[in-house]
């Protein structure tokens, strides 16, 4: 029997604990999915792991179907002019394209699917604070999901993801039923984000400190405060353009009095703070995955935890440089370029702090890292042509060109989704028990990396160049770049179909993870896999850090010694 | 290296907007691949010299360093404000268009542009303009949001419904220049195309003279007929005596007090802000008495009046 000193978090005074270690089961008998069965036990559930697992089902299915219209998208500009799909329908799939891959996807990808499965478990709790709440926010996205679909099959939407009006007044598409939709979703992110911020403050195992709480935690708190301050904003900007479409009151339309540029400023003061709900929680899977597989305590913890909550707050403060072009005030322009660059600097710290990690660690290049290392690569690009697109005099040149295009691919899918893969990966034989084909992972990680590069790097060439976006036809001269980019799509497509036939194949024939298949340090590590209904079989009590490699794994394994007392 | 930068952009056809353009981007580049290079290396070397031996690997406990951190805070944060303060200047340069600029009136239209010059020749889709002079467009839309981006200039400004923007260039040769619609405006947003014809001074003034100035005349002719006809001049005057409104003589360009205290210099937008909302701000020394002249006088028509204005100089 051990002895302990700790903080619990619902006193916040010192206590002495009697602890013990729990070694965790190799071969659990009792999990969270043998638990309760059948459908209506899984649409009912208020488990915070089956809740993470249907949202993981449902963006899977949108990433299909925003693929899909990708790969449209690009088979269609292998030739200028018509290759085998009308304007009006082009405009369509980059509109849907766009909404569903940022709204369905990116948003909830992180946060909602793989943050609702880890954050209570890192946190050592057995659910979210709000489990009921949980549910609820996952029907609201179904609900809200339902609407946009409602759009598609009724006149679909052309306006572009971004609903610029006065082109979104005037489109006869069904621009009303997507922003219902829209202004739905957005309640599930904000009551998500709730919920995770009082998770996080209330519901930390004895011994988890602010200074002992994982990085993706810090991540998953500073995006959960993004959702929760700027998700309103969309929602109102939403609801006033319905109205001026349904009842014709003048807001953004100038026919009807109101000001366009005015809904520019409304739009991305949501928009742009929605890609940090996007990046962010990103920066949290890089940084527990490097520091699993190089064995190594993280290089600057506070420096990443605070620019995690730095670029929250900043992000808030740079919305205009979308507008540079727009027509907005000459003063507003030169002070949003401004302070676009100092949201530069935190992300910068974190990639450096990332690559120091790895100094004098003991790297093993698994699949999880393979793709963090793609993300720091490609991340890296994403930020310098972002410092490119937030200089006044070439932004003026490159705004609406693919250089845009490029960039906002390199930092969403090769930021986001690229950490994203890596998270499914590293958390894989959490969530299912089973090992996923090493060998056919790497090849699929290879894959993403050649065909995500084919396809996007010559888009800064054209866009460069002049080509501009959201265009159907073009000049001649773009052909080549087109073309490479399509083809480089291709071979994304077939890197995502390998990925999903090796996954679904470890379901039915992967081999039995173990507990602890990387050897981490991380409390969701210390129970079995998959774990059981509650998450742990005793309250976790935690002495060291996340990220102490130098300790002992018996120190990692330890929790409250009287079982009697609840757990 | 210069060559690869040929590749990445047009040729330049408009130094004076463009050359600060291109010199910040190529600085970009350079800095950001050396930087990517770093990591890149970095990566790639700790990946094979800290490759795992075992798995009961020890690894040292290194949890931060100060000094480094305070070292790749600086040195990032040093070079984002060299980059800002270019890129302002040059961009101040794209928003200052030189006084004897030559005017041209671009009209933006699902899926097309109209170019309407001071002797009253309009032209579509095709822009000719004189080389080696600076020439200012005063933009505006007819229906939602366009943009117009010259790749060979460095130029690019939206074009809106509810006011005027304007952006200037100085194409150095003759030649053509492609034009481009850059924000997405439906259907045919992808053939909203125009070209930027530059001729030497003589081949540009004959081009004018050809043109057909259609009916009604210039515009400045247009715009005196329509303040009569609006009665307009009942209350403004054309040679500066007082009446009920401020007089139309010098108005244009001229700074004026508003009864709120604020000056600001009447241009093409405060005209039409007081045309069609004309209680926004009122010129000290005068009352809140006009009406809107909204549904009354056509976009067209208020661009002909302010052109009429700014021939009536003090």
């Amino acid at each position: 029997m051990l002895t302990a000193e700790v903080k619990p978090a619902s006193t916040g005074t010192k206590k002495t604990l009697k602890v013990k270690r729990y070694k965790p089961s190799e071969d659990p008998k009792n999990t969270y999915l043998t638990d309760e069965k059948g459908l209506w036990a899984w649409m009912t559930t208020v488990d915070h792991k089956k809740i993470g697992l249907m949202y993981l089902g449902s963006v899977t299915f949108f990433f299909l179907v925003g693929g899909i219209l990708a790969l449209l998208l690009r088979t269609e500009l292998l030739t200028p002019a018509k290759t085998f799909i009308e304007a009006d329908t082009y405009n369509q799939f980059f509109t849907l394209h766009g909404a569903i891959m940022v709204f369905f996807v990116l948003i909830p990808s992180i946060p909602a699917a793989l943050g609702n499965f880890v954050l209570p478990m890192q946190l050592g709790a057995k659910d979210v604070a709000f489990p009921r709440l949980n549910l609820a926010s996952f029907y609201i996205y179904v609900i809200g999901a339902i609407f946009t679909f409602i759009a598609l099959a009724n006149n679909g939407l052309d306006t572009g993801w971004t609903f610029y009006t006065p082109y979104s007044t005037q489109s006869s598409s069904s621009v009303i039923w997507v922003t219902i939709g829209v202004f739905i979703l957005g309640f599930s992110s904000i009551l998500t984000g709730t919920n995770f911020i009082a998770t996080i403050h209330k519901l930390r195992a004895p011994g988890i400190t602010w200074g002992k709480l994982p990085l993706n935690l810090w991540a998953l708190y500073a995006t959960s405060i993004i959702q929760v301050l700027a998700t309103p904003v969309l929602a109102i900007t939403v609801l006033l353009l319905t109205m001026e479409r349904a009842l014709g009151i003048g807001i953004f339309d100038p026919a009807l009095g109101g000001d366009p540029v005015l809904f520019q400023h409304f739009f991305w003061f949501y928009s742009h703070p929605a890609v940090y709900i996007m990046a962010v929680p990103a920066f949290g899977i890089i940084s527990e995955v490097i520091t699993t597989f190089s064995k190594k305590h993280i290089f600057g913890y506070w420096a990443i935890a605070l620019s995690s909550l730095a670029i929250a707050f900043i992000g808030f403060l740079v919305w205009g440089h979308h507008m540079f072009t727009s027509g907005q005030s000459a003063v507003a322009t030169t002070v949003f370029s401004f302070l676009t660059f100092l949201v530069g600097i935190p992300t910068g710290i974190k990639v450096l702090n990332w690559v120091a990690t790895l100094y004098k660690g003991s790297i093993e290049m698994k699949t999880p890292m393979i793709y963090v290392f793609s993300f720091l690569f490609i991340f890296s690009i994403g930020g310098f042509t972002g410092i490119m697109l937030g200089t006044l005099s070439a932004d003026i040149h490159l705004h609406d060109t693919y250089y845009v295009v490029a960039h906002f691919h390199y930092v969403m899918m090769g930021g986001t989704l690229i950490s994203f893969l890596a998270g499914l990966h590293y958390w894989w034989p959490k969530m299912t028990g089973k090992m996923y084909n090493e060998f056919q992972a790497k090849v699929g990680a290879a894959l993403i990396f050649i065909g995500f590069n084919t396809t996007f790097l010559p888009q800064f060439i054209m866009g460069s160049q002049g080509m501009p976006r959201r265009y159907y036809n073009y000049i001649d001269q773009f052909t080549i770049f087109h073309q490479t980019s399509t083809i480089g799509s291709y071979i994304l497509g077939v890197g995502f179909l390998l990925i999903a036939y090796y996954l679904a194949k470890s379901l039915k024939s992967g081999e039995k993870a173990g507990s602890n298949p990387w050897g981490s340090r991380g409390l969701e590590w210390q129970t079995t896999s998959p774990p059981d209904f509650h998450n742990f079989d005793h309250t976790p009590v935690v002495i060291n850090g996340p990220y102490d490699y130098h300790r002992p794994m018996e120190e990692f394994q330890l929790g409250l010694a009287n079982e009697d007392k609840d757990h | 290296m210069g060559s690869l930068f040929d590749f990445m952009l047009p040729e330049l056809e408009s130094p004076l907007t463009g050359a600060s353009t291109d010199a910040v981007m190529a600085f970009i580049h350079i800095v950001s691949f050396i930087i990517l290079a770093g990591v890149t290396i970095a990566l790639i070397y700790f990946a094979i010299k800290y490759k795992r031996k075992s798995e009961d690997d020890e690894t040292p406990l290194i949890t931060h360093n100060n000094k480094l951190e305070i070292t790749w805070s600086v040195i990032p944060l040093l070079l984002v404000f060299i980059v800002f303060g270019w890129g302002y200047k040059g961009w101040l340069n794209l928003q200052t268009p030189p006084d004897n600029a030559y005017e041209i009136h671009v009209s933006a239209y699902k899926w097309g542009w109209t170019f309407s010059y001071e002797n009253g020749a309009q032209i579509g889709n095709e822009v000719h303009v004189p080389a080696g002079r600076p020439v200012k467009l005063v933009m505006q839309s007819q229906d939602v949001l366009h943009s117009f981006f010259v790749p060979d200039y460095r130029i690019k400004q939206d074009v809106l419904p509810n006011r005027y923007t304007t952006v200037w260039f100085q194409a150095e040769e003759e030649g053509e220049s492609q034009v481009f619609c850059t924000e997405y405006c439906g259907t045919s947003h992808s053939d909203m195309l125009a070209t930027v014809v530059a001729h030497t001074q003589e081949d540009f003034e004959a081009w004018l003279d050809e043109q057909n100035t259609g009916g009604g005349g210039t515009p400045v002719e247009r715009g005196e007929s329509l303040v009569s006809i609006q009665g307009c001049v009942t209350c403004h005057s054309v040679d500066g005596s007082q009446k009920i409104g401020p007089s139309f003589q010098g108005l244009f360009g001229r700074e004026e007090t508003m009864t709120n205290g604020t000056t600001l210099t009447a241009d093409e937008n405060y005209i039409r802000e007081s045309i069609l909302n004309p209680s926004a701000k009122i010129v000290e020394g005068y009352q809140n008495q006009m009406v809107s002249y909204e549904g009354r006088l056509s976009d067209d028509d208020i661009s002909d009046i302010i052109e009429y204005i700014k021939t009536l100089e003090d």
